[in-house]
């Protein structure tokens, strides 16, 4: 058994908050020059090239990349064998998001009551927690910031079986082209197929941790990510929504085992500041 | 090759763009987004005077970052300008003629900006580190209490735009994708 302090967790939560807004993880910035080189509209290579600026400036100057710097998004991994000492894990945790977004002059973008007063809560809490228990005595924790743009293009169907593949095909090429520009293309497809209505969503986040230029360690699934791919691209709607080729960097699948009757997929749309960022104590 | 237009808008220049052209803005243009519309709308409902004069000026749909010491603004791009379509035309039918976002409009807008020779521009999403360097000044003029959303008058010097919807409804959104897709 070892003992954490939960303030240790506090701290690490307030460097992730600042350093994941603030620099863009290398797999994105690669398959975004990548694409770059692929991007056949003149405009959707000069949108690409100030998107690259951006993440640029962003760096050099310690400054956030996105002004939308999204929901606190934690991925918890939590050891059996720690012993949590030194207050609520969960309040440990907001204050670390508390603390990162003053101190890193990060955007708080929390409103309640969701549909009456929509009164900002002024310090982006509470954070988005969603925990699993693993063997081992370490706390490692992802943090990723997660902006309204694209959260509201995502979409959920609970599928009937018999659609099939082709039915999950027409779900995600009608959800990218309804949210066209909308959720700052290029974007990153997150696919969750399985499991219950709030499984799937969660590993439809959870596939967006991928890096990018990684496929599904099932050939099967992985071919169904290259062509999912091909084919949104085919789509036209380029970056930015534009025109061009480069319409999603990536397809992201995870299947999770489903019920008998069922077959829920969700989309998790990410625009390209695809913000994340992990640290284990 | 970008167009240099000033703020605010004249009618010849608005007329002179077309879908697809980079433009980069100089002068003033105000923020403004979901809550500040919606007290916008309200006051002019209720007949009461506005924080700003809207005639030929440019609203950008942004909820910045907080400036650190030394910026005038923190990352400031574009927020999805759809939320704004409810009260876009009314902003519009009292002098509103330019607009800054990313993403649809619907088709009220679409025509509200046919009908005043208005103008829909985007900025780039997601580039709120780049777009902040064309913003010289920032000043909160109203609705402080919103925090990010409330009413800051800017100063930009070529602040880099793509002009999606013209004055003739001609829409980059819909050329632009005909043209690429397979």
């Amino acid at each position: 058994m070892r003992e954490v302090n939960v303030s240790e967790i506090t701290d690490v939560v307030e460097k992730l908050c600042i350093d994941s807004n603030y620099y863009l993880p290398e797999d994105v910035k690669n398959a975004l020059e990548k694409a770059l080189e692929g991007e056949e509209s003149p405009l959707g290579k000069e949108i690409l090239q100030d998107i690259l600026k951006n993440q640029e400036i962003a760096r050099t100057k310690n400054v956030p990349i996105c002004q939308d710097t999204g929901l606190a998004v934690l991925f918890l991994e939590l050891g059996q064998d720690v012993r949590l000492i030194g207050g609520d894990l969960n309040e440990a945790i907001n204050e670390g998001v508390r603390r990162g977004y003053e101190k890193g002059y990060l955007r708080k973008s929390t409103v309640d009551d969701p549909f009456m007063d929509r009164k900002n809560l002024g310090d982006n809490t509470p954070a988005i927690i969603h925990t699993k228990i693993v063997p081992g005595e370490k706390v490692k924790m992802i943090l990723a910031p997660k902006g309204g743009g694209s959260e509201n293009m995502s979409a959920l169907a609970m599928l009937k079986p018999s659609d099939g593949v082709e039915g999950i095909r027409k779900f995600v090429l009608d959800t990218v082209e309804k949210a066209g520009s909308n959720p700052c293309p290029p974007i990153i497809i997150g696919i969750g197929i399985g499991g219950t209505i709030e499984k799937t969503t969660l590993i439809a986040k959870q596939s967006l941790l991928r890096n990018l230029g990684e496929y599904n360690a099932n050939p099967r699934i992985a071919e169904l990510e290259k062509e999912l791919l091909q084919q949104v691209n085919n789509l036209g709607i380029g970056p930015q929504g534009f025109g061009g080729r480069t319409t999603a960097l990536a397809v992201h699948i995870e299947t999770f085992p489903a019920h008998i009757a069922s077959m829920p997929v969700a989309i998790n749309i990410q625009c390209h500041a695809a913000r994340h960022l992990e640290a284990t104590i | 090759m970008s167009k240099r237009v000033n703020t605010p808008l004249t009618d010849e220049a608005v007329k002179d763009l077309k879908a697809g052209d980079r433009v980069l803005l100089n002068g003033i243009i105000y923020t403004g987004r979901d809550a500040a519309h919606k007290r916008l709308v309200e006051m002019i409902d209720n007949g009461e005077k506005l924080p700003m004069e809207l005639r030929d000026q440019t609203i950008y749909y942004v909820g910045p970052c907080p400036a650190k010491p030394g910026q005038a603004i923190g990352s400031a791009g574009p927020t999805t300008s759809g939320r704004m379509d409810a009260y876009t035309p009314k902003l519009m039918d009292h002098g509103l003629r330019g607009m800054i976002g990313k993403g649809l409009r619907n088709q009220a807008v679409v025509d509200s900006i046919i009908k005043h020779t208005g103008v829909y521009f985007a900025a780039i999403g997601g580039a709120g580190a780049l777009l902040a360097e064309a913003i010289k000044e920032a000043e909160v003029i109203a609705f402080p209490d919103l925090g990010a959303e409330a009413i800051y008058k800017l100063k930009v010097e070529d602040f880099p735009v793509t002009v999606i919807i013209d004055s003739q409804g001609n829409d980059l959104y819909k050329i632009g994708k005909e043209q690429y897709k397979k």
